[in-house]
């Protein structure tokens, strides 16, 4: 079973690679880019076969680990 | 006074860290230093410091990996039993994501790697880090971080200033530090955080000694003890 992690900067907190990322796209023509906010993408393969355990790991893990709740929000998909 | 310096691959500045140590620890016996692999810590340890670097490479997020290691547990327990940790630079970072210190530490505004001496305004001299120094004195001390945007929440924050925990703030904020903020302390005041790295100026013949006094207020606290 795999799961994808989705990280992202809670609402609020400044992101500066964000804000450097939307300026190189106007400087390259792209225009009306508004905000742009970076996060990462993280993939994982479980040998769990159920769902509903499997998410509940993937989201200790992401408590735990691969997220710093006090500045980021989480989200997990099972695929 | 019995002090240790952690060591994760990727650390760098903790022999910088042992040697100042050694210089006021009282005796002769040379500051431990502990692999993050350990589980446990020697007995009877006054201080520990968890050094600066780029432990892990700073992999998934700066101190991420480096505050799971094994030890750390065994520096978490220390500290909760109100032992005294110095976290420098990765080790400000390494502390605020074990949770022994508030907050994160983001990367720096402007997005470049901040290599030199910063003006630090000390705001507290009331722990055992900062007492030697004078209250609201301004000391050099050099920075080296990529990642030193200090981030907190407003409440965070307000208790932070509320309870005199901010320990240093800089004089020109380099980095986009949340109120200007270098360094922070714990609730029981035994947790020190910085950016700023007071071991690599510790000597005259390194081109200063404004880092010596955190060092001399750290002994002033422990050698008897």
């Amino acid at each position: 079973m795999k799961a994808r992690v989705h990280v992202t900067l809670k609402a609020g907190v400044l992101d500066p690679q964000g804000a450097a990322v939307r300026h190189s796209l106007g400087a390259l023509g792209f225009e009306g880019v508004e905000r742009v906010r970076q996060g990462k993408v993280i993939e994982l393969e479980l040998a769990e076969t159920d769902a509903a355990k499997a998410e509940a790991s993937v989201k200790d893990m992401c408590e735990k680990l691969l997220s710093n709740t006090v500045i980021e929000n989480y989200t997990v998909e099972i695929l | 006074m019995r002090a240790a310096v952690i060591q994760f691959p990727g650390s760098n500045c903790d022999r910088d860290m042992a040697v100042a140590m050694d210089r006021v620890s009282g005796h002769n016996k040379p500051t431990q230093l502990i692999w993050h692999k350990e589980s446990t810590l020697p007995d009877g340890l006054d201080i520990i410091a968890i050094p600066g670097g780029f432990s892990f490479g700073d992999y998934l997020r700066c101190g991420a990996i480096a505050a799971r290691s094994p030890i750390m547990r065994s520096v978490v327990d220390f500290a909760n039993k109100g032992g005294f940790v110095l976290g420098v630079c990765n080790g400000f970072q390494v502390l605020t994501e074990s949770g022994l210190l508030p907050g994160a530490l983001m990367r720096n505004a402007n997005l470049k790697f901040i290599c030199k001496d910063a003006g630090l305004r000390v705001e507290t001299t009331d722990s055992v880090f900062t007492s030697a120094y004078k209250k609201g004195a301004v000391v050099n001390v050099p920075v080296a971080h990529h990642d030193g945007n200090y981030n907190a929440d407003p409440e965070t924050l307000k208790k932070l200033v509320g309870d005199d925990r901010i320990a240093f703030r800089y004089a020109e904020n380099p980095n986009g530090s949340m109120d200007d903020i270098a360094g922070i302390l714990s609730d029981n005041r035994r947790v020190l955080g910085m950016m700023p790295h007071p071991e690599r100026l510790n000597d005259p013949q390194l081109g200063g000694t404004d880092g010596s006094k955190l060092f001399e207020s750290i002994a002033s606290a422990l050698v008897s003890a």
